[in-house]
């Protein structure tokens, strides 16, 4: 146990295949946390639980790959930002006209579809909505004046698919269409084809003109959504959120949790049993009376009742595990101490008057690190895998998407039995990998430090 | 041997009054608020119900005066006018906990319509106990056979696809597992039901029919996670026990491998089985608690979802000390068995 080098280790580890599959995958992880990091706005995940600002998505839509082994095309859901800017002025009369183009190639009628701006004007201007089809079909979806203003004034405003006035303007065209169409909603009848009602698939043009004395009216915001039912890599929850941001931020999050809390217990178990078995005698009992304690106390009830009454913020739950963790430790590393220092060498320190504390850490201690090494990465999936349990139960923190919460959420929304695979899935998936990154290292680990697993 | 049992049974018992002062202190303040609240309460429908005491007072103020002083009396007599930590206190919360007297639950109740906590609890811990410990049985058998085949083969393909099975099922949460295993066989193929709470009432003699036949997918789903590390755990002590001289002299001798497994090494490899068989039996009663919610299963864990959620506290202190008294029971088993196997322990070497 105690005389291999480093070197050896690294060496035996390079040559474990689990050892290798368990860095290529946790390499992989830190990857991503740092993709994460980087790429993803640290408000985003602080917004996770801010309703309105998922707002823009669709509910429940299934992740967009799905469409590659499907036969019908599901619509994504796409949220036009950029349109294109046109401004006319002809006299008195200005124009400020907004065009989305839509590519729409699906099986199937989108959603819904929301027009969301907000336009800087004096007087009344007149908002006009229409859109071209593939076919070369124009519809008027939309005339409305804004609301009455002497001064320059900003007005925001939504305009949703459901609205009336559409239904009422695309009645008015009925006869374009070779079929009754009175029970339809406005974006099946936009997206249909003349005959019959199916999609018509190619691309269509939403224009939004706002006509105005003045020169100097303007839409500042413009934003067009067609509400499909298919979004982003990870498709999204009852909630709106973005699962992939959910999942990405996860990463982080598990790493840190795991590896605080396996390296701090590892440390604490370590010292606490080297500390006790150097001691004996009396110490020895006492401190592994205290130990024999904390090792009695169920954990989970416990840890239960501490984030109720206590508090369930992130941190207060990793120190908690802490408390959990380092028993076993402290017993492993007390019974290993009390055979080192037998050891001439620390005999030979203590009888040259070395303090007690420089002959524990400096002949004792570093002879347990490879133990150490192996104990911290074979606990981490323990650590990662409760805090995924209690926020399961609704014990999290709240304000960080951990895995363990995205499926808290997707029970409580009753998933499976929606059906919807993709909010459950992915976050027990990416539980199991990093587990098994840390298992791997910690078992090859394991099988060089430790002897008695030699064959 | 005695002294040695003598020792455990005081630390055991040392260990459950510590839980039980660290459980009164996290929650004392707030159960004192809880009990006042009820108090409250109960004067005050108790005089809603009785409108002659109502009538009897000429003003608001003598009405609402008389109210305060009958809270104040009762407060008195349940001593709530201490606080929580003052010694008194604290010894007959303890005293009247050890006695199984948890008091009322705030929010939940038996299926009988009970209030009190030790009816709830007793209600669902037996249900508790029928899940998890015939997982617990059907792993150790499964894990006990498979380890010793796998230990005795050592390389073979079985031996690989057991470690690695051992290795991946034991990162994947057992409840997530649930989840997979409610949304395929209870959605996507209508094989069980996805609650594994009967819906006929317990009186009825369908009942354990019933109930047996729900919990049919959370014992498939604990079963299905956990025989593959007790496997390993199994086959690892098994290949050290092979490697030691008496086995190597049994074999030299001619003993049928088979026989020298099952009999010899399977006797000597028994001691630390049979110490981590007690002892998951014990982590198998408050380790179920995610998974009992996942499932639905009416036994503690979900006792526990269902109070933590309604922020039960009497319910919660019930359960975390039956689950202490339990978990430690086991482990006091465990060390028992430890000691009988191994006199080291016993002497204290």
């Amino acid at each position: 146990m105690s005389n291999i080098t480093p070197r050896e280790i690294k060496k035996e580890f390079l040559k474990s295949k689990m050892g290798i599959a368990g860095i290529t995958i946790l390499c992989m992880l830190i990857g991503v946390s740092i993709v994460a990091m980087i790429t993803i706005p640290i408000d985003t995940f602080q917004e996770w639980n801010n309703p309105g600002n998922w707002i823009s998505n669709p509910k429940v839509a299934i992740p967009i790959w799905i469409n590659i082994f499907m036969v019908e095309k599901i619509p994504e859901h796409k949220i036009l930002e950029s349109p294109t800017i046109q401004n006319i002025s002809n006299g008195e009369i200005n124009l400020t006209s907004h065009q989305f183009g839509v590519n729409f190639d699906y099986d199937d009628f989108p959603n819904d579809f929301i027009y969301e701006f907000s336009a800087e004007y004096s007087d009344s201007p007149l908002l006009q909505m229409s859109v071209i089809r593939p076919d070369g079909l124009k519809l008027d979806l939309m005339s409305t004046s804004l609301p009455y203003s002497e001064q320059r004034t900003t007005h925001s405003e939504r305009i949703f698919s459901t609205d009336e006035s559409i239904k009422k303007n695309l009645s008015l065209q009925s006869e374009k269409f070779n079929f009754e169409f009175k029970r339809f909603s406005s974006e099946d009848i936009i997206f249909s084809k003349i005959e019959s009602k199916e999609t018509l698939k190619g691309n269509y043009i939403f224009s939004i003109n706002l006509y105005g004395v003045n020169t100097d009216n303007q839409i500042q915001k413009s934003k067009l959504i067609v509400g499909g039912k298919a979004f982003g890599i990870m498709g999204t929850d009852e909630l709106r959120r973005d699962l992939a941001i959910g999942l990405l931020w996860g990463t982080p999050l598990a790493l840190f949790i795991g590896l605080v809390v396996s390296i701090a217990s590892v440390i604490i178990g370590l010292l606490y049993g080297v500390y006790a078995g150097y001691k004996g005698k009396k110490t020895d009992e006492a401190m592994m009376r205290l130990n024999d304690i904390i090792y009695a106390l169920p954990a989970l009830p416990f840890l239960i009742i501490l984030s109720v009454t206590i508090s369930n913020s992130i941190f207060v739950m990793v120190g908690f595990l802490m408390i959990f963790g380092w028993v076993g430790i402290a017993k492993v590393s007390r019974s290993m101490s009390l055979q080192i220092k037998t050891r001439g060498y620390v005999d030979a320190a203590n009888m040259m008057g070395q303090k007690d504390s420089k002959i524990i850490l400096k002949h004792i201690v570093p002879q347990l690190l490879p133990y150490a090494f192996a104990s911290i990465a074979i606990s981490v999936p323990a650590a990662i895998t409760t805090e995924a349990g209690l926020s399961f139960l609704g014990l999290g923190d709240p304000s960080f998407p951990t895995w363990g919460q995205i499926l808290h959420d997707a029970n409580t929304f009753g998933a499976a039995a929606r059906g919807m695979w993709w909010w459950i899935m992915p976050p027990g998936v990416m539980i199991a990998i990093t587990g098994l990154a840390f298992v791997f290292i910690g078992n090859a680990l394991d099988a060089i430090v430790n002897p008695k697993l030699k064959r | 041997m005695r002294r040695y049992i003598a020792t455990r049974v005081v630390t055991m018992f040392g260990v459950l009054m510590i839980t039980l002062l660290i459980t009164i202190a996290l929650v004392g303040s707030n159960m004192d608020t809880i009990l006042t609240q009820g108090i409250v309460f109960q004067v005050r429908s108790e005089i809603t119900e009785n409108p002659a005491i109502a009538e009897s007072f000429s003003t608001v103020e003598e009405f609402e005066e008389f109210i305060q002083s009958q809270i104040e009396q009762r407060i008195k007599i349940l001593g709530l006018d201490e606080p929580w930590y003052s010694p008194q206190r604290i010894g007959v919360t303890m005293y009247k906990i050890m006695m199984l007297d948890f008091g009322n639950a705030t929010f939940l109740t038996s299926d009988e319509g009970s209030s009190d906590v030790k009816d709830i609890l007793f209600e669902k811990l037996p249900r508790t106990v029928l899940l998890f410990t015939s997982a617990t049985v059907i792993i150790s058998i499964i894990g006990i056979f498979l380890g010793a085949f796998s230990s005795s083969k050592v390389g073979s393909i079985i031996d690989r696809i057991t470690s690695s099975f051992a290795i991946i099922s034991s990162s994947f949460p057992v409840w997530w597992i649930g989840m997979l295993m409610i949304f395929l066989f209870a959605f996507t193929y209508q094989i069980f039901p996805a609650r594994a709470t009967p819906d006929i009432p317990s009186s009825d003699p369908a009942y354990i029919g019933s109930l047996l036949y729900h919990m049919a997918l959370p014992l498939i789903t604990i079963v299905m996670i956990g025989f593959g590390s007790w496997a390993y755990l199994v086959r690892n002590f098994m290949v050290g026990i092979m490697q030691e001289d008496f086995i190597i002299a049994k074999k030299t001798i001619g003993i049928k491998q088979k026989k020298i497994i099952y009999t010899h090494a399977l006797k000597n490899a028994a001691p630390p089985i049979v110490t981590i068989l007690a002892l998951s039996l014990s982590g198998s009663l408050g380790g179920a608690i995610i998974t009992e919610a996942v499932f639905d299963w009416p036994g503690m864990g979900r006792l526990y979802f269902e109070a933590i959620t309604v922020m039960d506290l009497p319910v919660i202190i019930g359960a975390t000390y039956l689950l202490t008294v339990f978990f430690l029971i086991s482990i006091f088993v465990a060390d028992l068995l430890y000691g009988y196997f191994d006199p080291r322990v016993r002497t204290g070497k």
